[in-house]
Parts: C-alpha cells; sequence; structure tokens
C-alpha cells in the first residue's frame, strides 16, 4: 500500500512578522513588507527595496554561541524549525532517529557572510591574491551550503537521510518534494523540511540589478511587489525561512497528531529553454502540474486554489498563467490564483516553502490569501488574482507551482486528509 | 523489501574530467597504474596561502570543449560539468537527435559544494572595488549552486527532472541515488554526478577552516589515510557525470548495460564527529546492502572515503568491520583518490566511475602514497590487482555529518 504523508507541523520567520499566526495576519489583512532596504546603504543601485525580517534572534531562543556561528539564513531556519516541531507535538527523544531526515532548500545559503568575510580578506575588492588572516572563525560553515541541512539536524538529532537542496529560486519547493518522496519511498518516517534564505546584501542585489529582475520602484516599496497588474515591474527581494515536519500518515495518526494537510504530488521539470528566460508556453510547468496531479490521482478541476509563483516580473506571470491554462483548461478561469510575494517579497530559496506554509493555513483556515497591490488588469494575464483582499472559499486540494533559473518548474500539491483508503 | 525494483537503474555512460585525465580513457589508464598527480598549487593569488597541495586539472582546454557562449555566463566548476556530461552522453550513444525526441525522458541532476568560486571572486571584486553598476550580467546564474544541472539542462535540450542536491561529499552518492529513483519513477535517462572548482583564492581561504585540512607542502605525503602519518586530506578539482538509465531503454537501443545502482543509503552524524560517523556509516552500508538485496559476503571490493584522519580513518574501518563482519577484513578496500585529492561532492562520483571501470577491467586500482596500513583493512596499494568484480560498495562521509553508502553490480546484474 501506498504511504501518505503529512503536514503535521509549521513554522515560519518572514517579513512583516515571524511566527506563523504573525504570518498569517500579514497574509489575510492584504498589508505589504516591503520597504527601503535598511541593512546597508542601497545608494548606487537600481532596486533599494526589500522586505526585510525584524528578526531578533536571541528573542527567539538562540543563544550567543548559536547566534555567531550562524548566518542568518541558519537563525531563521533554527528559529522556524523549533516552532515547527513544538507545533507538530512530535517528541523527537522517542522516535528513532535513523527514520528521520531532513531536506531543506536554500539559493544562495551563506553568501551574506561570505561577502561580509570577503571584504575584509580582499581589502575592500582590492586584491585577487586575499589575506586569509582577515577571515573570520566561521567562514568554513558559510562555503559549504550543506551546513543548512547540518546544522537543522544537529539540532535536532536528526541521523536520516539529510540533504540540502539548491535549485536556485524553486529551491523550496524542490526541498518540500524531495521530503515527500523520501517518506513515500519508505527511506524516513519523519521528514524536517522547508528553506530558508538571507539575500538582502550588496553582492545579490547587485546581480539581479545587472538583468534588471529586480522593481525600481524605489519611491513606493509597499506598492512596489505587482503581481500580475498591468503596470509591474520586477520582483522584490526578500528574506526569510519556513520549516514543516512532513509524518507518514499513519505514524502521525498512531499518536494522535494533528494533521494540517496531505502532500499528494511534486514534480520538476527544466525548460532547457534559457537560465532566466521563460517561453510564452508554459509547457514545462504544465507537464509539472499534471505529473503531480498524476501522483495525488485528482482531475485538474479538483484544485480549489493556486499558489502564485507570481513574481511581478513581467515575463514571468505571463508565462505562468499559460502554464496554469494550459494545465487547469477551463477551471483555470474557475479558479483563485494568488501572489504572496506581493506581500512577502520573493525570498529566492526560501520562498518555496514559506508558499507551501501559506497553502497549509489556506488549507486550515478555508481562506484564500490576496495578491495586494493588484488594480490594472494585464490582458496576458486574465485570470482571477484575488485582488488585495483576502476570501473565504472551500478548498480541499491546493497547488503550489513555482519557476526559477536554470529553467527549473516545480508544483506541489496538497489535499485536506481524505478518509478513503487507496 | 529485497524485491528488485521493477525498473533498475543502469548506468550506460561514463564522463570524467578528474586531475588525472580528462577524459576516461586517460582517467582509468592512471588510475590503474597509481599514477599520483598532487602538486603545489599554481593557481594566481594562491602562492602565499597555508594550502599548498592539491589536485589541480592542468590539460582542460575550455573553448575546445565549450561554446563561446555558455563559457561566458559560467563558471570553471560547470565548465567541467558540461564537458563531463557531453562526454558520458556520447559515451553512452545518446546523440542530440535521441534526446530531442523525447525531451521530458531525458533529466539532470548534480551535487554541488563549492558553486562557481572564481566568476563569484571576481564580480565581488568588481562589486566592491568599483561598485555596483560593473557587477556582470551572469553573476547571478555563474555563482549559485544549480548552475551546472540548468546549463546541461539547455545545452543540451534536456527537460526531465532537475535537481540539484547540495550534502557534502556524501551529496554525490545522493545525486546518483536521486538519479536512480527518478528512473525507477519512469523517466528513462537521467544525466548525473558533480564536478567542483574549489581552487580560486578566497575559496581557498574558505576552506581553512576545515580542521581536517592538510596543510603538508610536500605531495606525496599530503594526504595518507589510513596511515600513521594521516594529516589530512587534499582538496581536488573536476568529477565525473554518468548516464543513469532505465535497463529496459538501453536494452531497447541495444546499449551494454555496464552496471546497475542497486543500492543506496544515507545517514547523519554530526558535522566532524568522526568517532561517530562508525555507526552512521555502518547504518548506511547496511542500508545499501539492504535495498540491494545484497549480502556481504558478495561484496569484491570497497571504495573507501579515505579522509586522512586518523580518528576517521579508524571510524571507517570499523565501520567497514561492523557492517560487513568478517568479510570486511578480507574484502580488497581501496582509495584511488590519494592520487588527485578529494573533489568534494565529486569525489564519490569519480569513485564510482571508477568501480564500473574496474567491473569491466577485472581490476582494482591501488591507492597511491598509501604503505603500511595501520587498520585491519585489506587495503590495495602500490599496484592494481586483478579481481572479479561483480559487486561494489562506494562509501563516502562529508564534513558537514553526512554518511552515505552506494552498491552497484555489474552488467545487468545477471540475478534477479
Amino acid at each position: 500500500m501506498r504511504r501518505r504523508v503529512a503536514v503535521t507541523g509549521i513554522g515560519i520567520v518572514a517579513p512583516g512578522g515571524i511566527g506563523v499566526p504573525a504570518f498569517w495576519d500579514l497574509l489575510t489583512s492584504g498589508r505589504t513588507a516591503t520597504r527601503g532596504i535598511t541593512f546597508f546603504d542601497p545608494s548606487g543601485l537600481r532596486s533599494q527595496i526589500a522586505a526585510e525580517c525584524d528578526f531578533d534572534p536571541a528573542a527567539h531562543g538562540l543563544d550567543a554561541e548559536q547566534i555567531a556561528r550562524s548566518d542568518r539564513y541558519l537563525q531563521f531556519a533554527l528559529v522556524a524549525g523549533a516552532e515547527a516541531i513544538q507545533d507538530s507535538g512530535l517528541d523527537l527523544a522517542a522516535e528513532n532517529p535513523w527514520r528521520v531526515g531532513v531536506s531543506l532548500g536554500t539559493a544562495v545559503g551563506g553568501t551574506t557572510r561570505l561577502e561580509h568575510d570577503y571584504v575584509l580578506v580582499s581589502h575592500g575588492g582590492q586584491r585577487w591574491d586575499v589575506d586569509h588572516r582577515e577571515a573570520g572563525p566561521h567562514l568554513h560553515r558559510a562555503f559549504s551550503p550543506s551546513t543548512l541541512a547540518s546544522a537543522v539536524a544537529e539540532r535536532f538529532e536528526a541521523r536520516g537521510p539529510v540533504q540540502t537542496v539548491s535549485t536556485g529560486c524553486t529551491s523550496g519547493l524542490d526541498a518540500v518534494g524531495y521530503a515527500f518522496h523520501t517518506i513515500e519511498e519508505g527511506r524516513a518516517d519523519v521528514c524536517i523540511t522547508g528553506a530558508s534564505d538571507s539575500p538582502i546584501s550588496p553582492i545579490t542585489m547587485a546581480c539581479f540589478d545587472a538583468i534588471k529582475a529586480t522593481s525600481p520602484s524605489n519611491d513606493d516599496p509597499a506598492h512596489a511587489s505587482r503581481p500580475f497588474d498591468a503596470r509591474r515591474n520586477g520582483f522584490v527581494m526578500g528574506e526569510g525561512g519556513a520549516v514543516l515536519v512532513l509524518e507518514e500518515l499513519e505514524h502521525a495518526r498512531a499518536r494522535g497528531a494533528h494533521v494540517y494537510c496531505e502532500i499528494g504530488g511534486y514534480a520538476t521539470f527544466g525548460n532547457a529553454y534559457h537560465m532566466t528566460g521563460l517561453t510564452g508556453e508554459g509547457l514545462e510547468m504544465a507537464r509539472a502540474i499534471e505529473d503531480a496531479l498524476g501522483q495525488a490521482r485528482l482531475d485538474a478541476t479538483a484544485i480549489d486554489y493556486v499558489n502564485a509563483h507570481g513574481s511581478g516580473t513581467l515575463q514571468n506571470d505571463r508565462h505562468e498563467t499559460a502554464a496554469v491554462k494550459r494545465a487547469l483548461g477551463a477551471h483555470a478561469y474557475e479558479t483563485p490564483m494568488s501572489s504572496i510575494k506581493s506581500m512577502v517579497g520573493h525570498s529566492l530559496g526560501a520562498i518555496g516553502a514559506i508558499e507551501v506554509v501559506a497553502c497549509a493555513l489556506a488549507l486550515a483556515h478555508q481562506v484564500v490569501p490576496p495578491t495586494a497591490n493588484y488594480e490594472t488588469p494585464d490582458p496576458e494575464c486574465d485570470l482571477d488574482y484575488v485582488p488585495r483582499v483576502a476570501r473565504e472559499r472551500r478548498l480541499r486540494s491546493v497547488l503550489s507551482v513555482g519557476s526559477g533559473f536554470g529553467g527549473f518548474q516545480s508544483a506541489v500539491i496538497m489535499n485536506l486528509p481524505r478518509e478513503k483508503t487507496e | 523489501m529485497s524485491a528488485p525494483h521493477p525498473r533498475r537503474a543502469a548506468v550506460t555512460g561514463i564522463g570524467v574530467v578528474a586531475p588525472n585525465g580528462t577524459n576516461t580513457e586517460a582517467f582509468w589508464k592512471a588510475t590503474m597504474e597509481g599514477v599520483a598527480v598532487l602538486d603545489r598549487i599554481t593557481r594566481d593569488g594562491c602562492e602565499h596561502l597555508p594550502l599548498r597541495v592539491a589536485g589541480q586539472i592542468r590539460d582542460f582546454d575550455p573553448p575546445a570543449a565549450i561554446e563561446e557562449r555558455y563559457l561566458v555566463q559560467t563558471d570553471r566548476f560547470t565548465h567541467f560539468a558540461m564537458a563531463a556530461a557531453d562526454l558520458a552522453l556520447d559515451d553512452a550513444g545518446l546523440g542530440r537527435s535521441d534526446t530531442d525526441a523525447a525531451p521530458f525522458s531525458v533529466g539532470v541532476v548534480t551535487a554541488a559544494g563549492s558553486g562557481g568560486g572564481e566568476f563569484g571572486q571576481r564580480e565581488l571584486q568588481q562589486l566592491w572595488g568599483k561598485g555596483s553598476r560593473f557587477v556582470g550580467p551572469y553573476q547571478s546564474i555563474a555563482w549559485f549552486y544549480a548552475a551546472s544541472t540548468g546549463q546541461i539542462s539547455i545545452r543540451r535540450g534536456l527537460k526531465g527532472p532537475c535537481g540539484v542536491v547540495a550534502s557534502d561529499e556524501a551529496g554525490g552518492l545522493d545525486a546518483l541515488a536521486h538519479a536512480a529513483r527518478a528512473v525507477r519513477r519512469g523517466t528513462d535517462v537521467m544525466v548525473a554526478g558533480a564536478t567542483e572548482a574549489p581552487l580560486a583564492p578566497y575559496s581557498m581561504v574558505c576552506q581553512l577552516g576545515y580542521e581536517e585540512l592538510s596543510t603538508v607542502d610536500e605531495p606525496d605525503r599530503a594526504y595518507r589515510p589510513f596511515t600513521t602519518a594521516a594529516c589530512g586530506f587534499v582538496p581536488a578539482e573536476g568529477g565525473a557525470m554518468l548516464v543513469v538509465e532505465a535497463e529496459g531503454s538501453a536494452r531497447e537501443r541495444g546499449v551494454p548495460v555496464r552496471a546497475t545502482l542497486a543500492g543506496h543509503a544515507a545517514t547523519f552524524t554530526g558535522a566532524s564527529r568522526w568517532r561517530e560517523s562508525r555507526e552512521g556509516l555502518a547504518q548506511a552500508i547496511r542500508g545499501a546492502l539492504d535495498e540491494a538485496g545484497c549480502a556481504p559476503e558478495e561484496i569484491d571490493v570497497v571504495f573507501a572515503d579515505a579522509l586522512g584522519v586518523p580518528e576517521a580513518d579508524r571510524a571507517e574501518a570499523l565501520a567497514i568491520a561492523d557492517a560487513l563482519g568478517p568479510h570486511g577484513t578480507r574484502v580488497p578496500v581501496t582509495a584511488p583518490k590519494t592520487a588527485v585529492g578529494r573533489a568534494y561532492g565529486a569525489a564519490p562520483v569519480l569513485d564510482v566511475a571508477t568501480a564500473v571501470l574496474a567491473m569491466e577491467h577485472g581490476l582494482i586500482p591501488p591507492t597511491p602514497n598509501v604503505f603500511d596500513i595501520c587498520h585491519d583493512l585489506d587495503l590495495v596499494t602500490v599496484r592494481a590487482r586483478a579481481a572479479e568484480v561483480r559487486t561494489a560498495l562506494v562509501l563516502s562521509r562529508g564534513l558537514m555529518g553526512s554518511n552515505a553508502a552506494l552498491v552497484l553490480r555489474r552488467g545487468a546484474a545477471g540475478a534477479s
């Protein structure tokens, strides 16, 4: 019999408020957490705005040593992880540690510390033959992307399959997808999954500036992220981390756990077209959706909500609209589809997991979060984007999609548990 | 649990770009002969660093292998990946017309640990030395860990499942296992493996924090696992890509199934907790044997992780004994990576490539620079040993705490 996979705990660090209640409050209020960058002086950049987290690691239970040795993105993951484990009610000490895995995504990982220490060892970008004596003591942990999953596995004493997933902007969805398959295939009974990134740094802002992917609406940051709106002009950088506890369904039921939802299917394909460009057709994303539907044994008409990638770049929102129409057919027009990036920005590798948490909450509350700032329809984006105001709706099955550099297109389907046996 | 999988994952192509050979033939010849190529680092900007020895690729000419438009937008690690993928696809007899006929049936998965360090350092220097306007348009796609998977997919027109794992050295085996699972789930072909390029000056500075790193400056003495002279590991660049294909697909195309990826398991025991890696590695070996339906006595050779740190070497020798029982002290063990160094996530992928070649040639390659073993292992030293290799076990551990084991069966696994 097929093993089913339940979401039993969620935790989050996102712009606009730390923790699940603050996050859900933000999403349902339609407020935006985008603002002028405060972490460094952004003058000289084309895009000087971001969705920053007001995050005090000490206030969230990290001690001085953890704070010193952990990059900001690791701190997000540790704090969100603690919230998710607590929420799940799982007693990890009672679990077989070899059956507990970790699958976490990040796109740019330790680059904030890599850049910080680079400035020291290069004497401000003056020398190629960098001076190692100026480097900080934790630099090697920033160099290795596996530090993310490793730090979380150490903290929660997982000894099963532990991996960091780094597929750029689909990292968060892919990490959850890998965790889902890990449990489904029987390689673990519990998997701590999610993603984290803290990309609001000079080098990451500069490299997206160079390709004009980010919004230059510096004079109106609160309204800069405008997915699907005709006046959209790029994404707004974000940061954050989200962690979910996935569990084999019978394992969760045996301990009487609260089940938010099940993961029903996950798929990813490459467009083999361009590292940053998208075709107008959305063929590959549609294929990912269809494959995920197949795994979930659902018809396209079963989808009650689409959580969009909706980055707010001209090409993304067109591409995605085409892909969803291709996969869901006429049903796409009857299905609300919104982008929470309008409120929390685009935190690169983290956002996919943040969006999966948003979907779990949407299912729990039977409420669809809105697309903030959506005002002016674009003829090429003609679906129901849930403008500005959250909406109550009967939700059984929801779809979250992601699209990223490298041409990767991913889809995850989540369901409320159904009691029928398969 | 040990029932054979309905769709077995076969290796049908190998592409190697390594310090001791930038094609599979040269690599195998050097590996079999035990030619050590560790050398003083000669990269510009590295002369003054207290890391003196590495495995460097000297005879790779990127413009000869890769088109200009891909070269300019990628780092050295992706140059290696694209070249190795070409070699592997050629080796498997998969041309552009074959993959274009069913692009969704061919996916790509890589492991990555170093990222595009040289490219990244250049652009950081532009940003901090000159200003943000001087950062080039390719930084966003060259530095990140997903660059190689994306570029291979685009350059070869492959639209199947694309993945990137960044799980330490052991991630190389995880990537191959990921490919095998994609095949079992229905994808016909996966191009899978890892390449690394960790020898840019700033990347080397980042690695200096690893307490396991060897700082010995004589190439012959810098990396000597399983001896009393063990003093850490030496980094390397390069790696390998393999074509992992459904056995049925290979049969339909009429290409030989060179080996099957029969079993894999991964565990975690904490960063640099080498004593505890004994239990984790033994657990991974048991898991991989179980998935392969393989008895310990069937293992004909073990490719060791061979970190070169006394405590880690001891843990590995004990883990092999724990998991394989009495067979653990009799089975030939080898670590050909002492010839080239450890190319992080690519190191175990090179070992898997070597294992397939060892099966085909009936020869177990030696462990260069290593004599006087101080553990209860039958380590193959000095020269290659003739042996029938039907089943191989490849081990890997990462500096951040991952342990992995992979079981390979020769040919079409006649069994089943």
